[in-house]
Order: C-alpha cells, then structure tokens, then sequence
C-alpha cells in the first residue's frame, strides 16, 4: 500500500534486517539474474588466491537492491522517483544487513505529494556498506 | 558498446527480484499485479542494471573465444601463473575486471518499467577525477550516464553510475 503523507513526520525511521547470513549462493544468485559474473563475486579461488581478498564479496548493486527491497516496500509498489547513494563498504558472505530510510522532508512540487529520505544499510558490525537517499510520490 | 535494446522479461523480473530477496508478487504474479496501481507485473527498483545481459561486449561475463579471467585449471584464467591477464583481441576492453569496482549508483524513475515493454538505451560519459584513497593508493573514478527510454522515446529511468579503479587490492 503506498504511503500515505499525513503518516509521515521528519525523523520518522523506517529499519528492516534486508539479509541475515548472506550466503555465497545468494550472491552466485545475483550474479546470474543481473549478468555481473565477474569472479570477485563468484569464484573463491580467483578472489582469495588471485585477487588476495579474504573471500568473495557480493556486488554493490545486490546491496542496492536488499536496501531498495526496504524501500518499495515502506514507500509502495513503483513509487520511488529517485533511489541513488555510494557503496561505502564491502559487503561479505556471513554479513546480514539492516536498511534504514528517514523522512528528511516532505513537499509538494507540481501538485505532486512528495517525501524524501536518507537511505543507509550496515552490516551486523553497525558500518555503513550504503548511504544514500531516495524520493518517493506519497498519497 | 553496449545493449541498444532491452526487452523487459516477466521470468527475468522474476529471477532478479529473487535474487535481491524479493517476494513481492508485484514482481511475479500477474494476476495479483493486474489489481495494482500500474495494472500488471514491473521491475524492482535496481532492475535495470540486468540490462548488462544484453550487452553483446559485456566484460564481466564469459564470451566465447575469449578467456576468462576466472579460476579453473590455475587460480585466475592464465595458462600458466606468470602469463598476463588476457585482453579481448579487437577491442580495447580488457577481458579482466582488473580492479574495478562499483562506488555510487544513482537511478531517477520517470515511470515505473513494465514487464514486456522494450527499453532503449543511450550512453554518455559523465565526469571523470582522481582521489587519494585511504586504503588502496590512487582512486581512478569515472561516471557513465544510461538513459532508459521506451517505446515512444519517452524517459523511463535515467541511471549514473561511478566506477572507481584502484592501484592496488582494497583491502575492508
């Protein structure tokens, strides 16, 4: 259901565990829905013994897309207009991530009911792996 | 080069939408996406990075006649472990990712995309600079700009991504 504007108030937080224990077949998972196969993400032996990392670590946009899972399903279906932030660390297999969104401001342009949030994931160790903000049209 | 073309596909919808965790039957079930505000199954907000799948030169997938930088019969896709990592003959991509990782990516939704619509898309390079990393030596950045558009020409989602190269393993 979307948003309704007078449920909203700036500060409002909005947090949800979006992945508990990530697996590396999770991120196999997203490297063949989204086409990345690079083997930083899908193969342990080119990451650990080639590219010296201490395991594979799954893409920025599977990040993206738990947070964004957050999102739709705070703000509504097909709602958000702009979804964008850094990725500010690496996220590993083991890792569960919570996703926060906070109502920054909430405004009219064009008639259209619109709230703004700041956007952050952290892993289970509280370090931000994505920061960012979005906007969504509220009802 | 990249995909011109992008036909949005219920079961790729479906696939991805799992793959990010996402059980919402907006993405997969379509009668229940037909009672909704857009009236059928669309695209989770981070879809149309997928587009990669349609990218006949897409690096950081395996192409025939090219070899892979992955591990097989030795720890990366060298024959032997000293030999350099193969570049795509013809081409002036590197068939290793190298280094190369994703630091910001941005998405503005004009519409949302819609399960059997086909997507062109148009490219352009943004801005390019170079910062003194904190943990992995010189940081290479470098932003590209996807417009998304359908079958009319209109905007559906513009998308700016920033790649960064580092000189060296980023270590956490």
């Amino acid at each position: 259901m979307p948003l309704r504007s007078s449920e909203l108030t700036v500060g409002l937080r909005h947090a949800v565990v979006v992945v508990d224990n990530l697996t590396r077949t999770q991120i196999v998972q997203y490297a063949g829905a989204s086409g990345d196969y690079n083997p930083l993400h899908t193969d342990e032996v080119f990451a650990t013994r080639a590219a010296g990392y201490p395991s594979v670590f799954a893409h920025g946009m599977l990040t993206m897309g738990l947070t964004g899972k957050m999102l739709t399903d705070f703000v509504g279906d097909g709602r958000l207009t702009r979804f964008g932030g850094r990725f500010t660390s690496q996220v590993w297999p083991g890792d569960s991530l919570t996703a926060t969104a906070t109502v920054t401001a909430l405004r009219v342009e064009d008639g259209v009911r619109l709230a703004d949030f700041d956007v952050e994931t952290n892993n289970q160790h509280g370090v931000a792996v994505f920061s960012g903000s979005a906007t969504a049209r509220v009802d | 080069m990249t995909a011109s073309r992008f036909p949005i596909e219920a079961g790729h919808i479906m696939m991805f939408a799992r793959a990010v965790g996402d059980f919402n039957p907006v993405y997969h079930d379509v009668d229940l996406a037909r009672d909704s505000e857009f009236g059928g199954v669309i695209a989770p907000p981070t879809f149309v990075q997928a587009s990669a799948q349609y990218d006949p030169d897409y690096p950081l997938r395996p192409q025939p006649g090219v070899p892979w930088f992955g591990s097989g019969a030795t720890r990366s896709g060298r024959v032997t472990d000293t030999e350099p990592v193969a570049t795509k003959p013809g081409s002036d991509r590197p068939a290793s990712g190298g280094t190369g990782l994703h630091a910001e990516q941005h998405f503005e939704y004009h519409r949302p995309v819609r399960a059997g619509e086909v997507l062109t898309l148009a490219l352009r390079p943004g801005e390019s600079w170079e910062k003194q990393g904190r943990r992995g030596g010189l940081l290479h950045f470098r932003e590209q700009i996807t417009e998304y558009r359908g079958e009319d020409g209109e905007l559906v989602v513009t998308a700016r991504g920033v790649g960064v190269r580092t000189e060296q393993t980023v270590k956490d």
